[in-house]
């Protein structure tokens, strides 16, 4: 009596939620309602039994997936009167999909049978009745089911990988952080000291010198350290400028290395 | 009396109330304290007194800040949406609390004893970005969504690595029950053999509730005070309790996972006398001590090195750590086989 309390309020809030998802105005409040719907669907699962998968419908798509998509959402810049106006000309396509998906589902769920002999299937049956519905699981899947197991996370792999490829872009003028190079900045390759006449200001010195090659170069191996430092200290005997403040580093603020 | 309490409804429910009053009640006045704690240690920490005026050594000043903070106006910006700018606090609070409902305190003595605690530990810790990120987009104010978003990348961040790490301590402990995690510590507390992982566990704890050396979500020198700028009387003393109260939390998972919980460190006669909750509390104590002694020593990290710290040396180094601990307790044959 209790747990169909239970059931029936996770299940009422589940659809009102799943429902508020595509018809709040805000999508920030969208999200929000996906997660109340993640929490609910977590719920029923618990009811079911099944504690271990409602932690992890909670951890992966509670925790992370849906922070992603927050994440994106808050930073998009919604116009409000703009997306009213789309409504008349997207809403019979919105429903066509929605109604063939409705009609689908229905298809599939009239024509669901369960096999009448599931419970003679011995390696779906936990060994015994007080294995924990973890260990039943970790049973079955790295047993039976490890090759399916093994080429889903291959494919989750694959899709991490393409993310990366798809986004990491190594622009030669692209000015990334290069720690090796943080690490072996040394004083005299930033600084020089000049004996400056008195009362004269630097202006006349040539004031602040920026060195022209810092930009583009900020990434190539040879350009930086101790070893740039005394070649370039080989080549170019005089130095017209005051201070040399070379600006790639400067302006990250270093101070702390 | 014992059968009004486990066999009629209105019973149960109350044992229940009781059971989460014995809990929170302790843990709020722990909270109100740490905060009188922190600023007493830093001060010595700093040849200071710190705060001393109300009451003995200034005992007092935890009810003079809370009468404070509870009778100051709520304001709230022009342009917030107001139902997520008040909810953002409730849920970080509640977060902070409902987490304790599994933390044992002695051998079976929990709320609830079920058998993914672990999980649930991490579920709810990982809906603490929730609130955070909430606060920062409600607001409405660029400081406040900075330091939200700042504060939803980090905890997102070393959530993984904290996740890596618990995965190495149950594999060697065999069982999602923090119970059975405690109680597989008997021999030897984790923190010994796996005493890197405990050093990663405790610096991702760090980060994940957004305590100095980590706490550029508040940054005060660039983002103000992050995504609670906004806030004032009790939603910010929402955030702020709710801040401690995760602080409570973090040291309560290291002291289970790695320090085994309310188990003495000998098992002989003077420290058996000494009851089990008694040193899981001196062990919650040392942890907040050391996240005390870190804020007052150490500055605050570079965004940039924070990531590169999270992603570049934790998530690896974990990693590696959990698939050798996995091959040496297979080699020895100590891997539990999956206890019931």
């Amino acid at each position: 009596m209790m747990t169909q309390i239970v059931f029936y309020v996770f299940a009422a809030v589940l659809v009102l939620s799943a429902t508020m998802v595509v018809c709040a105005r805000n999508p920030v409040h969208s999200v929000l309602f996906l997660i109340l719907a993640f929490f609910n669907a977590a719920g029923l699962f618990l009811i079911a039994g099944a504690e271990f998968l409602a932690m992890t419908l909670v951890i992966v798509y509670v925790g992370a997936v849906a922070v992603l998509f927050l994440f994106v959402v808050m930073m998009l810049d919604v116009r409000f009167a703009q997306m009213r106006e789309g409504v008349q000309r997207y809403a019979p396509i919105g429903a066509a999909v929605g109604g063939v998906l409705l009609v689908e589902l229905i298809m599939a769920f009239t024509h669901w049978r369960v096999a009448g002999n599931i419970g003679q299937i011995t390696h779906l049956v936990p060994s015994s009745p007080t294995r924990t519905n973890t260990a039943a699981l970790g049973d079955v899947l790295y047993t039976h089911y490890i090759f399916l197991f093994q080429t889903c996370a291959l494919v989750l792999l694959v899709a991490m990988i393409g993310a990366i490829v798809l986004t990491l872009r190594d622009r030669p003028t692209g000015r990334r952080q290069n720690i090796d190079r943080q690490h072996d900045r040394i004083p005299q390759e930033s600084l020089e000291m000049l004996q400056v006449p008195l009362g004269a200001g630097v202006a006349a010195q040539g004031g602040f010198l920026r060195p022209h090659d810092s930009y583009d170069v900020a990434a190539v191996p040879g350009t930086y350290g101790t070893e740039a430092w005394r070649a370039r200290e080989a080549a170019e005997q005089t130095q017209t400028a005051l201070v040399v403040i070379t600006p790639a580093q400067g302006a990250k603020g270093q101070d702390d290395e | 009396m014992a059968d009004f309490f486990f066999h009629t409804v209105i019973g149960q429910i109350l044992l229940i109330v009781l059971e989460s009053l014995a809990v929170l009640v302790p843990l709020l006045l722990g909270v109100a304290y740490l905060t009188l704690a922190e600023r007493k240690v830093m001060a010595a920490m700093q040849l200071r007194k710190g705060p001393n005026v109300n009451g003995p050594f200034g005992v007092l000043q935890a009810f003079a800040d809370a009468i404070k903070m509870l009778t100051k106006e709520t304001v709230i910006p022009s342009g917030a949406n107001r139902m997520l700018f008040l909810f953002a606090p409730f849920l970080t609070f509640s977060l902070a609390m409902v987490a304790w409902a599994v933390i044992p305190t002695g051998n079976g003595l929990a709320i609830a004893n079920i058998n993914v605690g672990v999980l649930y530990l991490l579920a709810i810790s990982s809906l603490g970005v929730y609130g955070i990120l909430i606060a920062g987009w409600a607001s409405n104010s660029k400081y406040a969504f900075l330091g939200g978003l700042r504060s939803a990348a980090q905890m997102v961040s070393y959530e993984v690595s904290i996740g890596l790490v618990i995965v190495s301590v149950l594999l060697a402990v065999g069982s999602l029950n923090l119970n059975d995690i405690v109680l597989a510590q008997r021999h030897v507390w984790f923190c010994l053999p796996m005493f890197p992982m405990f050093i990663v566990f405790f610096i991702s704890a760090l980060a994940e509730t957004n305590r100095a050396p980590f706490d550029l979500p508040e940054g005060e020198s660039e983002l103000v005070a992050g995504f609670f700028v906004e806030y004032s009387a009790l939603a910010f003393g929402l955030f702020f309790l709710g801040e401690y109260a995760n602080m409570f939390l973090m040291s309560g998972m290291v002291s289970i996972l790695f320090l085994g919980g309310w188990l003495p460190p000998l098992g002989i006669a003077p420290f058996t006398w000494i009851p089990g909750p008694l040193w899981l509390i001196a062990k919650i104590l040392f942890c907040l001590f050391v996240f005390i002694w870190v804020r007052a020593t150490f500055p605050r990290y570079r965004y940039d090195q924070l990531m590169r710290l999270g992603w570049k040396v934790f998530l690896p180094f974990s990693l590696a750590w959990m698939v050798l601990s996995a091959g040496f307790l297979m080699v020895t044959g100590l891997l539990p086989g999956g206890a019931g």
